[in-house]
C-alpha cells in the first residue's frame, strides 16, 4: 500500500522515561489510512511504549503525536479518552476481555461506552463475531473459550466501533502458529475492508509479514526499515 | 511402627501416603508457609501485612472489650472514692469534718463537676487527687478545666476562684474531665431535716452506696451489646484471614506440581495464615496501645479515660492470644475445604451449583428456638437471665443473617439484567462471584442487624429509664431553683434572673405547702393532708392555671388533674381548701414539731383549672398572690423561676448559669430539654455508641482492604479498559454498584434479622412489639454510609490503577 | 558466498601475501572448509585482471606465493557495494552474511546497517509470500509457509546478530 495519502497518525522525537530508564529516546512514526505498520524490536526496546504514546494512553515526556492534523500533546485526558473510544481500537496479548461479561457483551462494550443503546450495540457486535468466525461463542464467557477464539473476539471488539486506527500489541503472542495466522488474516482483512490503519507491535517476523511496512525500535530509537532498504 | 524392622532383611515398607504427619513435618510445613507469607516478594508482603492489619484491628477491638471491665471498674472506683452523696448526717463539727456543697454546672453541654469546701477542723478530709484543701476563694482544678477557663471568660466569671493547684489522676475519671474544688467561707451546714443550710457536713470522701446491681433488663442489654459488637469483629477477622486466597491457591498448586501432597499444602496454607495472624496479634497490641494513648485525647459523650486505667483483663488477653491464631488457621482450613488444589491449577467445587437454602435458614431458626422458651422470663427486678442460652440464641440468630445472605445475593443477582455498562460490569461480576460479594458485606449486615435489635430493646425500655419531662421548650428554656430560707428573697431572686442578659421573661414563684388545721393534734402515723401552696404574682399564676381575673390578694384552689394520683388530693382540697377556712402552714417532717401556723384562705378564693406550666408540669393545690399570705410563715419554701430566654442572645443560658452561681451554691439552673435520662441507661447507650462507631470503622476498613485487593487483581483489565477510552466515572460507578447491590440486599436482610431478634428480645422482657422505623432507617443509613465511604476511599487507588502503567506488566 | 569479495575485504586493512591471505581467510571464515591455495591464486588472478587489486611487490625467489597484493580504489568501491547490497533471501545464507558482517566490522563499516538492510529484504520477501499464501490454495499455503518459517529463522538470526554486534566487534578486533 504505497498510495501517497496524507499520514493519519505521526509522531516525531518521542521521549518517555519510566523512572531513570528511558523507554523511548527520540522515536518517530507515521502511518497512513489503511496501512498496516509492524513495530518490531527486542523485548524492552520500547515498542509497547511507542504504541501507548501513539494511542494517547501515555503522554510522552517530549515530542509530539499528531492525529488527523491535531496535536495529542495538547489534549486533556478526557479528550484523549474520547478519541480512543471513537477513533481507535485495541487488541492486546491476553487478559483483555472482561471475564464476567459474555463474549457478545465484551464486543458490544466499546459501542456502549460511546453511548450506543444496548440492543443496537449487541446487534452490531453479533455481526462482527460472525465476521471473525466466532459467532458460536457469543453467549459464552471468555474463560470458556479457547485462546484463539478469545483473541478473535478481542479483534471483533477492536473493530466493532469502526475505528480509523487499530493498535495491536502482540495480538498473537499467546497463540500457536495456526491460530496466530488465522487471527492475523482476519485482522488484516477486516482492517483492509474498513480502511482502518493497523499499528502492529510484534516480535514475530511471520506476524510482521502481514504488514505493509516495518519500523524497528532499538534502545528507544525507531528505525524505518523502508528507508533503510 | 518398630524401628527394628528396618534392620531386617525384608524390604522396608513403603511409607503409607495417608500416615498422619509428625510434629516435625508439621513444623516444617508451617515454617515453609510462614516463609511464603513473609518472602513472596512485594506481593506476598502486601498480603501478609493486610492480613496482619485486619487481624490486628480485630485483636485491638477484642483487647478493648477485654479492657472494658477494668476501665469501668477503675472509673467506678474513682467515682466512688470522691463520692459524698450517701454520707450519713453528721451533727457536730470535728477536727476532720468539712462542709461541702455541690456546684456542678454545665458549659455548652459539657458537664463541669464542682464542689465548694469549707474545713471545720485542723485536719479536714481531702478529696482524692487533692493534696490540701483550697483556702476560701482558692480552687484546685483539673487540667482540662484549667485549659477551658483560660479561653472562656464567661465561664471564668462563674468560677472566679484563684487557681492554686491541680487535681491529680486519682481524683479524675479521665484526662478530659472538667472538675474543680473551691474553698468557700459562705457555707453553713444543713440540719438533720436537710434544711436551713447550704452545705453538707462530711468527715471523709468515698462514702457511697454500692451502685444498684444491674437489673435483669440491663443485664440482657449488656449481653446483647457484647454479642452485637464482637460478632462483626469475628466476621471481620474471618474475612481478613482469607485475603489474597486466590493467589495463595495458585502458589500451592505450583507446590503440588513439585510433589507436595494435599495435606502438605493445607499445612503450608495454615502456616501462612499463622504468620499473618501472629503478626496481627502484634499489630493488634500495637493498635491497642496506640489507640489507648489516643483515648486520652478523645472525649465521646463526656467519657474520657486515662490510658493507664484501660488494662485488659489478663485471662482474656491470654485467651485472645491463643484463640485468634487458632481461629485464623481454622478459617483457612475451612475455606480450603471447597477447593481442590491440583498440580495444574485450582478446582473449586460447587461452582455453578446452586446454593441450598434449608440449612442456611436452619441457623437463625435454631437461634430463635433457643430464645422462645425465654419469652416473658426477663421481667421484674429479681428475674435471672440465662446468659449462655441468651447469648447463643442471639449469636445464632445474627449469624443466620450471614448464612442466608449468600443465598439471597445469588438468587437476586442472578435475576438482574440489562442496564448501563457500569451496572452491567458490576452485576456480571456479582453473578460470577457472589460468594465473595456476600462475604464482603456480611460484617456490615451483622453489625446493622445487631444494632437494630439492640436499639429496639433500648427504645422499648425507654419507659423504664428515660422520663419524658413534657417540658415545653418553646415556652421557656430554663428554670432556676433556689431553696430560699426566707421566702421574701423570692422577689430579689426573680429580679436578678430577670436582669440577666439574654433573659426575655422570668416567672418567679415560691413553692411551699400546707396541711389540715388540726395536724398538730393527730396521732403519729395518721394520714395528714398534703396541700401544695404556690405563691406568685398574677402573671406567673396565669402560666400555671386558667385563673381568669386576678388582682393582688387573689387566691385560687386548683384541683389535681393527675388521673393516677387517685381521689385523695382532690378530696383533701375539697375538705380543707375552702374560702374562709384555715390551713396550717407549719408542715415539716413527722412527727409534728412546733406550734401550728394557721392561715385563713381569703373569702374571695375561687376554683381554677390547672394548665401545663412552661416546665411541662401540671400543678395543683392552693395558688395565691403574695399579698394573700405572709411569706415569712411558709414552710420550707423554694423559689422557682421559669425563664424565657431570648433566642437572639448568644450564650443566654450560660449567662443565666452565671447568675445562678452568684446566687449561691444552693441555687440550681437547669435548661429545659424534652427528656431527662437516667444515668445507668445513659452509660449503656454511650457504650453502644462508642462500640458501634469502632465496629463500623473496622468493617469499613475490611471492606476497603477487600476492595483494594480486588482492584489490584484487576490491574491489567482496568488498564485495558482505560485504553479503550472507558470513562473513569463509569468504572467508579461499577465499583459503587458492585458494593452497593450486595449491601442493599444485606441491609434488607439485616433489617429482617434485626427486627426478628429485636422482637424476640422484646418478647423476653415482656414488652409489646414495636419497631421504630427511624432507628431502622438510621442504622441502614450508617451501613450505606460505610459503603459510600469505602467506595470514595477506593477511588484514588482506582484512579492510580487506571493509569496505563498497568499495560506495561507483560 | 563470494570468496573474491571476502579476500578483497581482507586486503583492505593492508597489502598481504597470498599465503597470508589464505591464512587470514581460514582463521576468520574457513572453520570447516579451508581454502585451497589454487583457489586463492585463481581468484587473485581474476581480481588482478579486473583491476580490483594490484601487485604491491614480489619477493626474491619468484612463484605466485611470493606476490604481495594490495587493493585498488576500484576494489574498495567493489567491497563497499557488495556489503551494501542485501543478499537475495534464501535459506542457509548465514555463511555469506557472517562473512559480510565480519568484514564490515574489520573494515570499520556500519555492520548494523548491513543487518538492517538484509532484514528489510527478508521481510519484503516474507510479505510477498504471505500475500501469495492468503490468496492461494492449501498447497500454496503449505509451500509458502515452509519458506516463511525458514526465512523467519534467518531473520531471527539477523536480530540476534544485531543484538550481539558489540560482542562480535570486540572478538574481531582481537
Amino acid at each position: 500500500m504505497t498510495a501517497p495519502a496524507e499520514p493519519l497518525l505521526t509522531a516525531t522525537g518521542l521521549r518517555k522515561s519510566y523512572g531513570p530508564t528511558p523507554a523511548l529516546d527520540g522515536a518517530d512514526f507515521s502511518i497512513r489510512p489503511g496501512e498496516v505498520v509492524a513495530v518490531m524490536g527486542p523485548s524492552g526496546s520500547g515498542k509497547s511504549t511507542l504504541l501507548h504514546c501513539l494511542a494517547g494512553i501515555v503522554r510522552a515526556d517530549a515530542g509530539d503525536v499528531r492525529y488527523d492534523g491535531r496535536s495529542m500533546a495538547g489534549m486533556s485526558d478526557g479528550e484523549r479518552s474520547a478519541l480512543r473510544r471513537a477513533d481507535f481500537g485495541f487488541v492486546f496479548q491476553f487478559g483483555q476481555l472482561v471475564p464476567e461479561l459474555t463474549c457478545l457483551e465484551n464486543v458490544a462494550m466499546p459501542m456502549r461506552l460511546s453511548g450506543t443503546k444496548r440492543r443496537a450495540a449487541e446487534k452490531q457486535a453479533a455481526l462482527w463475531l460472525d465476521r471473525l468466525e466466532v459467532a458460536d461463542v457469543a453467549g459464552k464467557r471468555p474463560g470458556e473459550v479457547s485462546g484463539g477464539q478469545g483473541q478473535r473476539v478481542a479483534v471483533a471488539r477492536a473493530l466493532v466501533s469502526g475505528p480509523r486506527v487499530v493498535f495491536a500489541d502482540e495480538p498473537t503472542g499467546a497463540l500457536d502458529s495456526l491460530n496466530g495466522e488465522r487471527v492475523m488474516r482476519l485482522l488484516t482483512e477486516a482492517a483492509h475492508d474498513t480502511r482502518a490503519a493497523v499499528v502492529l507491535v510484534t516480535h514475530e517476523a511471520r506476524v510482521a509479514a502481514y504488514s505493509d511496512r516495518e519500523i524497528v525500535v532499538r534502545d528507544g530509537k525507531s528505525r524505518d526499515m523502508e528507508r533503510a532498504a | 511402627m518398630s524401628g527394628r524392622l528396618a534392620y531386617g532383611s525384608a524390604p522396608a515398607p513403603a511409607p503409607a501416603p495417608e500416615r498422619p504427619a509428625g510434629v516435625r513435618v508439621w513444623a516444617r510445613d508451617l515454617a515453609l508457609g510462614a516463609r511464603f507469607a513473609a518472602g513472596g516478594g512485594r506481593e506476598g508482603w502486601t498480603r501478609t501485612v493486610l492480613t496482619a492489619v485486619g487481624v490486628g484491628l480485630g485483636v485491638a477491638l477484642l483487647l478493648l472489650a477485654a479492657a472494658v471491665p477494668a476501665t469501668l471498674n477503675s472509673r467506678e472506683h474513682k467515682r466512688q472514692a470522691r463520692d459524698t452523696s450517701a454520707a450519713a448526717y453528721v451533727a457536730k463539727p470535728s477536727g476532720k469534718s468539712l462542709l461541702i456543697a455541690d456546684v456542678g454546672t454545665v458549659w455548652h453541654g459539657q458537664q463541669v463537676g464542682g464542689a465548694l469546701l469549707k474545713a471545720e477542723g485542723a485536719k479536714p478530709a481531702v478529696p482524692p487527687g487533692v493534696a490540701e484543701l483550697p483556702g476560701a476563694g482558692d480552687m484546685v482544678v483539673s487540667p482540662a478545666l484549667r485549659e477551658l477557663l483560660r479561653s472562656t471568660p464567661l465561664l471564668r466569671e462563674r468560677i472566679p476562684y484563684r487557681d492554686t493547684g491541680t487535681i491529680g489522676h486519682a481524683g479524675l475519671m479521665g484526662p478530659n474531665e472538667l472538675m474543680y474544688y473551691a474553698g468557700s467561707d459562705r457555707l453553713t451546714a444543713r440540719d438533720a431535716d436537710y434544711q436551713h443550710g447550704n452545705a453538707k457536713r462530711i468527715t471523709g470522701f468515698g462514702e457511697h452506696i454500692t451502685s444498684d446491681a444491674l437489673t435483669p433488663v440491663l443485664d440482657l442489654l449488656l449481653i446483647i451489646m457484647l454479642v452485637v459488637l464482637l460478632l462483626p469483629v469475628a466476621v471481620f477477622v474471618g474475612t481478613a484471614v482469607r485475603l489474597g486466597g486466590e493467589r495463595r491457591d495458585r502458589r500451592l498448586a505450583a507446590l503440588r506440581l513439585v510433589g507436595a501432597d494435599i495435606r502438605t499444602t493445607r499445612r503450608i496454607a495454615a502456616g501462612e495464615a499463622l504468620l499473618g495472624s501472629v503478626l496481627g496479634l502484634g499489630a493488634g497490641a500495637g493498635f491497642f496501645f496506640a489507640g489507648r494513648q489516643l483515648a486520652a485525647h478523645v472525649t465521646i459523650h463526656d467519657i474520657s479515660a486515662y490510658p493507664s486505667d484501660m488494662t485488659p483483663n489478663t485471662a482474656l488477653t491470654v485467651l485472645i492470644a491463643l484463640v485468634v491464631p487458632l481461629a485464623a488457621v481454622a478459617v483457612t482450613l475451612i475455606s480450603l475445604r471447597g477447593t481442590a488444589i491440583e498440580p495444574l491449577g485450582v478446582v473449586r467445587h460447587g461452582l455453578g451449583r446452586r446454593r441450598t437454602l434449608w440449612w442456611r435458614v436452619l441457623v437463625p431458626l435454631a437461634g430463635l428456638a433457643l430464645l422462645v422458651p425465654l419469652f416473658g422470663s426477663v421481667t421484674g427486678n429479681d428475674a435471672h437471665v440465662n446468659e449462655y442460652q441468651t447469648a447463643t440464641g442471639a449469636v445464632l440468630l445474627l449469624f443466620g443473617v450471614t448464612t442466608v445472605l449468600p443465598w439471597v445475593v445469588e438468587a437476586v443477582v442472578g435475576r438482574l439484567r440489562g442496564g448501563p455498562v457500569a451496572w452491567q460490569l458490576a452485576i456480571r461480576r456479582l453473578q460470577l462471584n457472589h460468594g465473595s460479594a456476600a462475604r464482603m458485606v456480611s460484617g456490615v449486615t451483622v453489625a446493622v442487624a445487631g444494632a437494630i435489635a439492640l436499639q429496639m430493646l433500648f427504645a422499648s425500655v425507654d419507659g423504664q429509664f428515660v422520663h419524658a419531662t413534657g417540658a415545653d421548650a418553646s415556652r421557656i428554656q430554663a428554670t432556676v431553683n433556689v431553696p430560699a430560707a426566707d421566702a421574701r428573697q423570692a422577689a430579689a431572686v426573680t429580679e436578678k434572673v430577670r436582669t440577666t442578659p439574654g433573659v426575655a421573661r422570668a416567672y418567679g414563684f415560691t413553692d411551699s405547702r400546707a396541711t389540715q388545721p388540726d395536724a398538730a393534734t393527730l396521732r403519729d402515723g395518721q394520714d395528714v393532708a398534703y396541700i401544695p401552696l404556690v405563691v406568685g404574682d398574677c402573671d406567673t399564676l396565669r402560666q400555671m392555671a386558667e385563673i381568669g381575673s386576678c388582682k393582688p390578694g387573689s387566691a385560687y384552689v386548683v384541683p389535681s388533674t393527675d388521673r393516677f394520683a387517685g381521689p385523695s388530693p382532690n378530696a383533701d382540697l375539697a375538705k380543707y381548701a375552702r374560702p374562709g377556712k384555715r390551713l396550717d402552714l407549719n408542715v415539716g417532717p413527722t412527727p409534728y414539731r412546733g406550734t401550728p401556723r394557721l392561715w385563713t384562705l381569703p373569702s374571695g378564693t375561687r376554683a381554677a383549672v390547672s394548665r401545663t406550666d412552661p416546665r411541662g408540669q401540671r400543678n395543683w393545690g392552693v395558688f395565691v398572690t403574695p399579698e394573700a399570705v405572709d411569706a415569712s410563715r411558709l414552710a420550707d419554701p423554694t423559689t422557682v423561676v421559669m425563664v424565657n430566654l431570648d433566642p437572639g442572645t448568644q450564650d443566654a443560658v450560660e449567662y443565666l448559669r452565671n447568675t445562678g452561681a452568684a446566687l449561691g451554691p444552693e441555687a440550681q439552673v437547669s435548661s429545659v430539654s424534652n427528656f431527662t435520662t437516667q444515668t445507668q441507661y445513659a452509660q449503656l447507650r454511650r457504650g453502644l455508641f462508642v462500640g458501634a462507631a469502632l465496629t463500623m470503622a473496622l468493617i469499613g476498613a475490611s471492606l476497603l482492604v477487600t476492595m483494594l485487593e480486588q482492584l489490584r487483581d484487576r490491574k491489567k483489565l482496568l488498564a485495558v479498559l482505560v485504553a479503550f477510552g472507558t470513562r473513569r466515572t463509569a468504572l467508579a460507578w461499577s465499583v459503587l454498584w458492585q458494593t452497593a447491590v450486595p449491601i442493599a440486599l444485606g441491609l434488607v436482610l439485616a433489617c429482617a434479622g434485626g427486627i426478628g431478634l429485636g422482637a424476640a428480645l422484646l418478647a423476653m422482657v415482656g414488652e409489646a412489639f414495636h419497631v421504630d422505623w427511624g432507628i431502622v432507617a438510621r442504622m441502614s443509613g450508617i451501613g450505606a454510609a460505610v459503603v459510600l465511604a469505602v467506595t470514595l476511599l477506593s477511588l484514588p487507588p482506582l484512579w492510580r490503577l487506571m493509569r496505563p502503567d498497568g499495560l506495561r506488566t507483560e | 558466498m563470494s570468496i573474491g569479495h571476502a579476500l578483497l575485504g581482507l586486503l583492505e586493512s593492508g597489502p598481504r601475501h597470498g599465503y597470508d591471505l589464505k591464512r587470514a581467510f581460514d582463521e576468520r571464515f574457513g572453520h570447516d572448509r579451508p581454502l585451497a591455495y589454487g583457489q586463492v591464486y585463481s581468484t587473485m588472478a581474476r581480481l588482478l585482471k579486473n583491476g580490483l587489486v594490484e601487485v604491491d611487490g614480489i619477493e626474491a625467489g619468484g612463484g605466485p606465493e611470493r606476490k604481495r597484493y594490495a587493493i585498488t580504489d576500484a576494489g574498495v568501491t567493489d567491497v563497499e557495494s557488495w556489503l551494501a547490497q542485501p543478499e537475495k533471501p534464501e535459506p542457509y545464507l548465514q555463511t555469506t552474511l557472517y562473512t559480510k558482517v565480519v568484514l564490515a566490522l574489520l573494515t570499520g563499516r556500519p555492520a548494523a546497517d548491513l543487518l538492517d538492510t538484509q532484514r528489510a529484504e527478508h521481510l519484503r520477501l516474507m510479505r510477498e509470500l504471505t500475500r501469495r499464501k492468503t490468496a492461494g490454495d492449501l498447497a500454496d499455503q503449505l509451500i509458502c509457509d515452509h519458506a516463511l518459517f525458514h526465512l523467519e529463522a534467518d531473520l531471527r538470526w539477523l536480530e540476534l546478530t544485531s543484538a550481539r554486534l558489540g560482542q562480535l566487534a570486540a572478538e574481531v578486533a582481537r
